[in-house]
This record gives C-alpha cells, structure tokens and sequence, in this order.
C-alpha cells in the first residue's frame, strides 16, 4: 500500500477520533474536561508532597522527579489506552470494526490515527501542567537550559514504544471482551508502579526493582527527567546513577525494538485467532 | 400485589442482577482485588519515597478502600441508566409497573455488595502487606458513619443517574471527570484540612469527604487532623442522605418527562 493511502488513513482515522472524543460538548467544555482531569491527578501528588516536605523549594530536583513523572506519565494513559480502547468501542460499541477490516487500509495505521487525538490532548494537558508547575509551584524548568538534544529523540522513542505497548494491548483486546478494560487497568496500573513514574524505583522491593529496569517506560522518563531539569542531582534519584545519558538511550532504544517486535508479533498473531474464532464482530453488551 | 412489596422485589431483583452479574467471570473478582491494590502501592511508595509519616499509609489505604464506593457511584449508579439505554434494557425498564427509585435503590443495593468486596479486600491485603497500623476503638460509631456514607454517597449516585438519563457521550466524560478531581478535593489520601477551610468546607457537599474524615478520625486519631468533631459529620451525613434521595426522586421524575417528551428514552450511540 502506498504511503500516500497510509497518509490518508492516517488523517481520516484521526478527524474520526476527535470527532469522537470531542463533539460531545462545546470546545471550550470539552478542552476544560480534558485538562482538568490530568491536572487533578498531578495535583493530588503535589498536596502531598508539600503535606511532607512543606516547599519546592527545599528539595527542588525531588519535586522535579516527581512532577515531570506525573506530567509525562500523561502519554502513557492517552496514548497506550487511546490505541486500545479503539478495538472496543469500535466492536462492541459503534460495531464497526468489521466494516474497518474489510476497508482497503492498514489496521495499524487506522488504530494509530485513532489515537492521535488523545495524543494531541496529552500533549496538550502536558504543556498546560508544565506551564502550572512553574508559574504557580515554582517548578525549576528553563526552556534555555532544556536538552533538546537528548529531549527530541527520547520523545521520538518513547511514542514508538508507547504505540507498540497499545498494539500488543490492542490485539490482546480482539480476543477477550469481558477483560479488556480490567488489562488495561492492570497493566496502566503496574507500569505506573514499577517504572518510577513519581517516585525512585529504589524505594520499591528488590523484585519490583528488577522488574522495573525491563520496562522500556523507566529509562523514558529518566531521560526526559534528564533532559528537561536545568541543573544537576535529579540523576542521582531514580537508581540509574550509573548509568550515563548515552547508555540509557541505548536501553531505550533496545527495549523499544524488542517491545516493538514483540507487539507486532502479539497483535498479528491475536488477529489471525480473532479471525478464526469469529471475535471481531463479537459483542458481549459489556 | 400491593406496591410497596412490587417496589420492594423490583430492588430485590435488580440488586440480584447485579451482584450476579459481578459474580459471572470468576477472573473479575481477581482484578478487582489487584488493580485497587496497584494504585494503592504506588501512593503508599511516593509517601515512603518522601519519608512521610507512616500514618499516612493508612490514609492511602482507607483512601483506596473507599474509592471503590465512589467509582461504582460514578459508573454503576450515575452513567447507569445511559448504559442500559445503550444496551437497550432501559425500555423494558420502563414498561414495567415498578417504581423507577426501587429500580435505583436496587443498583446502589448490588453496587454497594460488589463494592464492598473490592473495598474490603483492598484493606485487609493493604493492611496485611503494608503493616499498617489501624485501631478500630469505636467499632459503632465507625459502622454508623459508614452506613451514613453510603447512604448519602448512594444518594448522590441515584440523583446522578436520573440527571444522566437525558445525557449521550455527556454521561460517560461526566463520570470521567468526577475521578480525580474529586480524589484531590475530597482528600482521598490525605486529611483534607491540608486543603484550608474554605476548600474543605465546599468539598464538604461531596459526602465523601465527610464520610473519609470521621472515619480518619475514628481510625487513626487525632493525626488525622478532622475538620469537624465526629458526631457533627455524622449529623451533616445523615441529612445529605436524605435530602440527595429527595432531590433523586425529585430528578427521576423530571428527567423522564422531558425525556419522554424529547424522545431520547431509546436514543442510541449520541
């Protein structure tokens, strides 16, 4: 197929996506729903961590750790869940994932385009926390003294490994009906808990520590920790102090190309069981 | 038959419904035991990664517990009737000569039973895993605010889903949205004096904060920093239950007419 009709897809699944994410509602309702909710969530861990340590100010790259984890945590959710949740409302809820696959167009390529809007709104509710971060909490951040160098590809890699984490969840979504919604919980669930989204993964049992230096989601946001801090010392909190910015790249990148293969194969192969079972039209009214 | 007992197996029934319809895929009750616990070990890691007091795990822990209750108030009681109007039931619901509250007190009756097992497992495995310390020295007046909780946040729930009936997407990002947000101000997992007094005192109109600081009181003592003495919330609780089942009933009826009148009782895929 050529790249101009995966362009297409692309676009078309996109425009559908937000259609549905946000016709629901005013634009101004709707981008206040989507950022009030992240913002909340981030709040909650900021009330307590001044509840703890009283101010910013004492322990600035701790407070950093934290924030930029929350924040950029953001993509996990929207992106990951985005691609996934599409395999069940388009079967169970519009019932229009039979017609999709008897389009002429790339199935990866539609659930990507699906998940752009949700990715645009991330983003978004990313930038809008960053700005709250710095003007009201004092967040230390200077755009001057951002890595971009080290922040533009680690954010390339880091949608890469995102999207394929949504394709394997997805293809596991085209097999079972009733579990979706609770795997995807549970996987948002542990990735949050192991990869030190808000706090070291050295405070966590020396299995949960193992488990989360295989997850490519850890070095993501060490190095986006990394990048985007303007000063020294936030390295030495997440337990890869030894590590230097070119080795956990290469960590990144590594587990990104193994998790990529690993989706890829997963979704193909959920695909073919899902075709001969007959799940893709299948519709538990859950 | 005469109404009250027709009203009365209509809950019964429906209640059943649900607390079957939990009970169908074993595999359920395993995630909803282990995914409350997930969110819950990461809270209780942030705070050990700050050096908080522990006292603050068994925050998080009751905390977790009780969002059990709110996320089945959102999703099982308030975005309800919009479900079933998906799923096509609500018609049927309609046809019947039941009263529509016993309908509702009938979800909040099962929601409140599956609700609890997620809740109850997630404080005990909590507890047990995280060595929390809890002294329960009024077992009472612990039970007494818990019931009141539930009726008023049961209440809150009815009156949603009759508000709901006339909503298509609206209902499913209402539910969405009333998460987080209402974790921060109701002070899931932290005393929500931390907020100051004008937060505490609005966030007070969500039962839940309520219910959660008398019971942090009753739990954990006067490190729970309460805003108000116990038997106070519970008098507060106890008319906020009475007036969200008023407001309920007085919502239910009102919602079906102008639903009736705009014909989106059977309206689908909004």
């Amino acid at each position: 197929m050529a790249i101009k009709d995966h362009l297409r897809t692309l676009k078309i699944s996109a425009w559908l996506g937000w259609q549905i994410e946000s016709n629901w509602a005013r634009p101004s309702l709707f981008l206040l729903y989507s950022f009030i909710r992240p913002i909340a969530a981030t709040l909650i861990l900021v009330i307590m961590y001044l509840i703890v340590k009283q101010n910013v100010a004492s322990e600035p790259a701790l407070f950093s750790y934290m924030y930029l984890g929350a924040t950029f945590y953001m993509f996990v959710s929207s992106v990951v869940f985005g691609i996934t949740y599409v395999i069940h409302t388009d079967r169970e809820h519009y019932q229009t994932l039979r017609n999709i696959y008897i389009s002429p167009i790339s199935l990866y390529v539609y659930l990507i385009g699906r998940a752009a809007g949700k990715v645009a709104l991330a983003t978004l509710a990313v930038i809008i926390s960053l700005i709250f971060g710095i003007v009201v909490l004092g967040l230390p951040f200077n755009l001057l003294m951002v890595d971009w160098i080290l922040f533009v590809p680690t954010m390339a890699l880091g949608m890469a490994c995102l999207i394929s984490l949504g394709l394997a969840l997805a293809g596991i979504s085209l097999l079972t009906a009733k579990h979706s919604t609770s795997i995807n919980e549970g996987v948002g669930g542990l990735v949050y808990l192991l990869c030190g989204a808000v706090f070291p993964i050295t405070v966590l049992p020396a299995w949960g520590q193992a488990i989360g230096l295989t997850i490519p989601i850890t070095y993501w946001l060490e190095l986006i920790r990394r990048s985007l801090y303007p000063g020294e010392g936030i390295e030495l909190l997440g337990g890869l102090q030894d590590f230097t910015d070119g080795t956990i790249m290469i960590f990144l990148l590594i587990s990104t190309l193994i998790f990529t293969m690993l989706s890829l194969t997963m979704f193909h192969y959920a695909d073919r069981i899902a075709r001969k079972k007959g799940k893709l039209d299948m519709i538990t009214t859950y | 038959m005469n109404d009250w007992a027709l009203n009365f197996k209509a809950g019964i029934a429906r209640a059943h419904a649900r607390a079957i319809g939990a009970m169908r895929e074993p595999s359920w009750v395993v995630f909803d035991v282990i995914l409350p616990l997930l969110g819950v070990a990461a809270y209780i890691y942030y705070y050990r990664a700050l050096g908080a007091d522990p006292i603050f795990e068994g925050f998080v822990i009751l905390g977790g517990a009780m969002t059990a209750f709110w996320l089945n108030v959102l999703w099982g009681m308030a975005a309800q009737l919009y479900w079933e109007r998906e799923v096509g039931n609500f018609q049927l619901f309609m046809i019947t000569p039941m009263s529509r509250m016993a309908l509702l007190a009938g979800m909040a009756l099962g929601g409140l039973f599956t609700s609890s097992i997620r809740a109850l497992s997630t404080l005990i495995l909590g507890i047990l895993i995280f060595q929390i310390k809890i002294s329960v020295a009024e077992p009472l007046a612990l039970a007494t605010i818990f019931i009141l909780t539930m009726l008023a946040v049961y209440g809150i729930g009815m009156m949603l889903s009759s508000l709901f009936l006339m909503y298509g997407r609206d209902a499913w990002n209402i539910s969405n949205l009333l998460q987080e947000p209402v974790y921060l101000v109701s002070g899931f997992y932290f005393p929500i004096r931390e907020l100051g007094l004008t937060i505490s005192a609005v966030a007070s109109l969500i039962p839940v904060t309520l219910g959660l600081d008398a019971m942090r009181q009753l739990l954990f003592g006067p490190a729970s920093q309460g805003i108000l003495p116990v038997w106070v919330e519970a008098i507060i609780l106890a008319f906020q239950a009475a007036i969200f089942m008023i407001l309920a009933k007085f919502s239910l009826d009102r919602m079906e007419q102008r639903s009736r009148r705009e014909g989106r009782l059977t309206l689908r895929w909004q």
